[in-house]
């Protein structure tokens, strides 16, 4: 039941997510041993100077060493960023121990309204391994821009509130910082399980 | 003179409203909430299925736990990103379903009148163009509940 329902969940995705960022620029051999985009030498390594959720300024470089995974959002957000984070949430429990290698890195992109307090109690509902990142509209651009996912502040609703339309694709980066792997909504949570596995795993295809 | 006023348009209108249509040819399973902290809106979801002879109008929602609560769908920009919009309607087929479901249509439900914890019942009620109504048991959910 569990399965068929996400089952439709990402076949309805598919219908609607077919002009997918990269999809024009895929390229799998058939001996990779990923299940995801690969986008090594495709995106630039991690890079940021950003404000993490405990209102501490942070850089990629505090998250070496470890496996991140890099979903832009914003915590206003009812539908899509929950379901993204729920998803990882049981990808990281299925990975076990393992999780402890990684973190989700949920980068606001609504500073405005997502501060550290509230990004704080967002993550933490989902996953003891995401962190929120907020900061500067000008940092967040930069990092957007930096792996080309746009995104843009909608009209006004009435009683003030908007929506932001955002990319809802996952960067893969490795340990060292390098970009590895994209995974989009429609990926299964299996795919992201198998390839985290062997990023997280010493003397696995590395 | 003002309260009068307004205690005779309740009189008039209180009965009226009580006496408003059942929706009793849709059929609600599957609702539940994804509880967000922070008040921060929630998504609502349910499954619809109508098993009468003409088609339904979802037109809106409201309930006494959300002081907001609209009728939205999510779905792919072209920039291969993911936006929301409101909807003004939405058909249930004449014998058809509809599944309100992440990622795709959802209540969206802001400033929740009273803390809520997962596991509350909250009461919504869905508005059809034909002036019936239909109330529906939402379960609250955590925010990394899975499907």
């Amino acid at each position: 039941m569990k399965l068929l329902r996400f089952a439709r969940v990402a076949v309805f995705s598919i219908v609607l997510g077919a002009p997918l960022l990269l999809t024009a620029c895929q390229q799998q051999d058939s001996a990779s041993p990923w299940q995801l985009t690969d986008i090594s030498g495709h995106m630039p390594d991690l890079m940021f100077r950003l404000t993490d959720d405990q209102g501490k300024a942070v850089t990629a470089a505090d998250y070496r060493n470890k496996v991140t995974l890099l979903y832009f959002g914003y915590t206003h957000c009812p539908d899509v960023c929950p379901l993204t984070l729920a998803h990882l949430h049981v990808v990281m429990q299925r990975l076990g121990n393992l999780a402890d290698g990684a973190r989700i890195l949920f980068v606001s992109v609504d500073p405005s309204r997502d501060t550290p307090e509230v990004l704080h109690a967002y993550v933490a509902a989902f996953d003891s391994h995401a962190i929120g990142l907020t900061g500067s509209p000008s940092d967040i651009e930069a990092l957007t821009k930096r792996y080309r996912a746009a995104f843009s502040r909608e009209p006004d609703k009435r009683g003030g509130s908007y929506d932001v339309s955002h990319s809802s694709g996952i960067y893969v980066f490795d340990a060292s910082g390098k970009a590895r792997l994209l995974a989009t909504p429609t990926d299964s949570q299996d795919k992201l399980v198998h390839d985290l596995h062997l990023l997280l795993s010493p003397g696995d295809a590395k | 003179m003002i309260g009068r006023t307004l205690l005779l348009t309740l009189a008039i209108l209180l009965p009226l409203s009580s006496e408003a249509a059942q929706a009793d040819h849709i059929k609600a399973s599957n609702a539940w909430i994804r509880l967000l902290p922070a008040n921060l809106p929630a998504g609502g979801y349910v499954t619809l299925q109508n098993q009468g002879s003409s088609a339904a109008t979802l037109v809106s929602v409201h309930s006494t736990a959300y002081a907001s609560a609209m009728l939205h769908q999510s779905s792919a920009s072209e920039a291969g990103g993911s936006t929301m919009r409101m909807l003004d309607r939405l058909a249930i087929p004449a014998q058809g379903q509809v599944a309100l479901a992440p990622a795709g249509y959802h209540l969206m439900l802001e400033q929740a009148t009273h803390p809520l914890t997962p596991g509350d019942k909250i009461d919504i009620t869905l508005d059809f163009s034909d002036g019936s109504h239909l109330p529906v048991q939402f379960t609250v959910r955590p925010a990394n509940a899975s499907e």
